[in-house]
């Protein structure tokens, strides 16, 4: 039953792919990847549900079917699917028509490789899926053509690829560490490492867990490595700023955590989860500097994106059930809530014809339902309640009360505030500073497929916020125990 | 492991090809002229090549032969050729710009080297391989990486910073074909992952040239800032 769930999964965006580029139609592209995406997520919805706690391994090993990896998987299929109804109104008013096909093809195939990445069991065949997601997204970062567009796509590659060149080298190191143990030629899969770990060589080990962890943080875009992630997300077409965001960051994020696990299973004590919370402490202390002065709408929305995956990375870093379980609920309360601010930050910017927030202003006046939708996505990211991330961000501030790791808790919650205020007030200028004069904005309003993902959105955030399900509690759990054996 | 068992004259035979390498790293970081890069790329993946070559023959791992006409072939001739063809197209042909004098960047990469063979001494010695071809295999592979990291940042010319993106991946590869000649799949498709993130490359920097015609030095590339 999994296994057919999980071959359902892929198996639709890879046929999207093919049907966008064999029929080179603009309706009809995006007709195959909206079923596509639909098609996804149906089979990504049942699969948490029907894996028991027990990892499930598929063709020789080399994929794994475990309950974090179908959790990743959920929380992309989730993006996937709202980015696709909205790419359909969006794409529309690019100018586009005659490459459209090739624009789904991408998407899909990015959405393919995002996918697949989670469930697979093989750390080096990892590396290489999550070396293609780079690949193709890169595309799409530079679909528009604007010079701008261009500079952020060769930024992406260039850093991406040269950052997860170290993970290949931890990789490298971890299977030499391995072949004194298990013989020259094994295969090297994560349960595999992790229950040889005990017995391997404890600072080569470590070695290879910091250089996969600043290899994978490029990727994940944990400061000071995020220097790509503001650009390819500001200069992406608007879906596909929302998939890189929501979708693409957790697919790397699973890689460090369970490399993390390896190294808790080692017993390396305290030292790997700390790292992981240096660089989380660091990305939310580069995030809340850079949204408080920040100038262009989507910029914001991705130094957003560096905060949440800073607070991941905290709670990760902290461990136990309740660090596990707070950083794992937070993937998908991020995952929607982000899809829904880059929606609204693309149609404004469709609607005003610029990224720039000094520029747009009376977004309540002109918008009222959208604008409303979009103000409470920017109160839910910045973590107020009642919305899904404040139960989220105060379990990851509860697993972090522990003596080794108080100081990082108190920074955050400083953090946390400063962001708060730097983000809203952004928002207080486009809302509530005098529109001036003016009567309209200078564009047209966005339509139908633009507003309904928003809602589809909002409204699980909310949910997830006011009523936490009890079985939600056991799955994140359950995937604690399993993926960090060496915590209480 | 294949470091343990090796004569001296065989492990001579890795050394020279590593250091080979090495010094072919240094004259990338050394020159200016976009097509002594390619050539010292060439001659540095032929000498990968060899070393896949002999760690397959001393190792008894027939694979790494295939492995080794593959790096020959794709690293050696194609990803020179696509190179060679792009600088073709471009209007420079060499690096302008220097943000680092050459002579200066030998120096920090011979810095490199020095902490490079530091850290690996360490790393050897606590797996008991002290005096091995482990700890030369380790040198080489971090002191590639880095001085790779190094063209990274000081390279203006985009042709340049592909180059050193490939000099990064060549120094895993070099050390993986030493440390580890039997992981499985991985180099294979590491080769081929190279040729397509140096096609999406081209990719970029081709539309980029269509979108301004003239410059392709990356420092044209600062309008994404804060």
């Amino acid at each position: 039953m999994p296994a057919g769930l999980l071959l359902a999964l892929t198996i639709a965006p890879l046929a999207a792919v093919i049907l966008c580029l064999g029929l080179r139609r603009p309706r009809f592209s995006e007709a195959a990847n909206l079923i596509a995406a639909v098609m996804s997520f149906a089979s990504a919805l049942p699969l948490p549900f029907v894996i028991d706690g027990r990892a499930e391994l598929l063709w020789g090993g080399y994929v794994i079917i475990d309950r974090a990896a179908a959790w990743v998987a959920l929380c992309g299929a989730i993006v996937y699917l709202l980015a696709s109804i909205y790419a359909v109104g969006y794409m529309r008013l690019l100018d586009a028509e005659d490459h459209l096909h090739r624009f789904y093809a991408l998407f899909a195939g990015f959405a393919f490789t995002i996918l697949v990445a989670p469930f697979m069991n093989n750390m080096a065949i990892y590396w290489i899926a999550i070396e293609l997601t780079t690949l193709v997204s890169t595309f799409l970062v530079a679909f528009e053509r604007a010079a701008e567009s261009i500079e952020a796509a060769w930024k992406y590659i260039i850093v991406v690829s040269a950052g997860i060149s170290l993970a290949l080298l931890g990789t490298v190191l971890l299977y030499w560490n391995g072949s004194s143990l298990l013989g020259p030629s094994y295969a090297m899969t994560w349960g595999i490492m992790t229950a040889a770990a005990p017995r391997l060589n404890a600072p080569l080990l470590m070695m290879s867990f910091l250089l996969a962890l600043i290899g994978y943080g490029a990727k994940v875009g944990l400061a000071p490595m995020h220097t790509w992630l503001p650009d390819a997300h500001s200069e992406g077409p608007a879906p596909v700023s929302a998939m890189l965001s929501g979708a693409l960051l957790n697919t790397a994020m699973i890689g460090i955590v369970r490399f993390l696990g390896i190294a808790r299973a080692a017993g390396l004590g305290i030292p790997p989860g700390l790292a992981l919370v240096a660089f989380g402490a660091v990305s939310l202390l580069t995030a809340s500097l850079f949204i408080v002065r920040q100038r262009g709408i989507k910029r914001l929305m991705a130094y957003s994106s560096v905060e949440h995956m800073g607070v991941m990375a905290l709670g990760f870093g902290f461990g136990g059930p309740l660090g596990f379980a707070g950083a794992l609920y937070h993937m998908l309360n991020h995952s929607l809530n982000k899809s829904l601010m880059f929606f609204g930050a693309g149609n404004m910017m469709r609607a005003y014809g610029t990224k720039d927030i000094e520029a747009i202003v009376g977004v309540g006046r002109f918008f009222p339902v959208q604008g409303m939708l979009w103000l409470a996505g920017a109160v839910a990211i910045t973590g107020a309640p009642p919305f899904g991330l404040f139960l989220s961000e105060f379990t990851i501030m509860r697993a972090g009360l522990q003596p080794a790791f108080t100081w990082a808790v108190y920074l955050m919650a400083v953090l946390l505030i400063v962001i708060f205020i730097g983000f809203l007030n952004h928002f207080r200028h486009m809302f509530y500073a005098p529109a001036g004069n003016r009567n309209s904005p200078p564009g047209g309003g966005v339509g139908t497929w633009c507003a309904v993902p928003m809602w589809l959105a909002l409204v699980p955030i909310l949910v997830l916020g006011i009523w936490w399900p009890g079985g939600i509690w056991d799955y994140l759990t359950s995937i604690a125990a399993s993926l960090s054996p060496g915590m209480p | 492991m294949l470091p343990r068992h090796l004569d001296p004259l065989d492990s001579s035979l890795f050394s020279l090809l590593a250091i080979a390498s090495l010094l072919l790293t240094f004259v990338m970081l050394g020159s200016r002229w976009l097509n002594q890069y390619l050539y010292a790329f060439a001659a540095e993946s032929w000498a990968i090549a060899g070393v896949s070559a002999a760690a397959g023959y001393f190792g008894h791992y027939p694979e790494l032969y295939v492995i080794a006409a593959l790096t020959a072939a794709f690293r050696g001739l194609v990803l020179p050729w696509l190179l060679w063809r792009a600088i073709g197209r471009l209007p420079v042909d060499r690096e302008i710009h220097d943000i680092l004098q050459p002579a200066s960047a030998l120096v920090i990469g011979a810095f490199f080297v020095m902490f490079a063979l530091a850290v690996s001494y360490r790393i050897a010695g606590a797996l008991h391989l002290g005096a091995t071809i482990a700890t030369l295999a380790l040198t080489v592979m971090l002191a590639t990486m880095l001085i790779g990291f190094l063209m990274l940042a000081v390279r203006r010319e985009a042709v340049g910073q592909v180059v050193g993106l490939l000099v990064l991946e060549n120094g895993i590869f070099l050390g993986s074909q030493m440390l580890v000649p039997g992981m499985p799949l991985l180099i294979e498709l590491v080769v081929l992952f190279d040729l397509l993130v140096l096609i999406a490359c081209f990719g970029v920097l081709i539309a980029y040239l269509h979108a301004h015609a003239g410059s392709t030095s990356a420092r044209e590339l600062r309008r994404l800032v804060g």
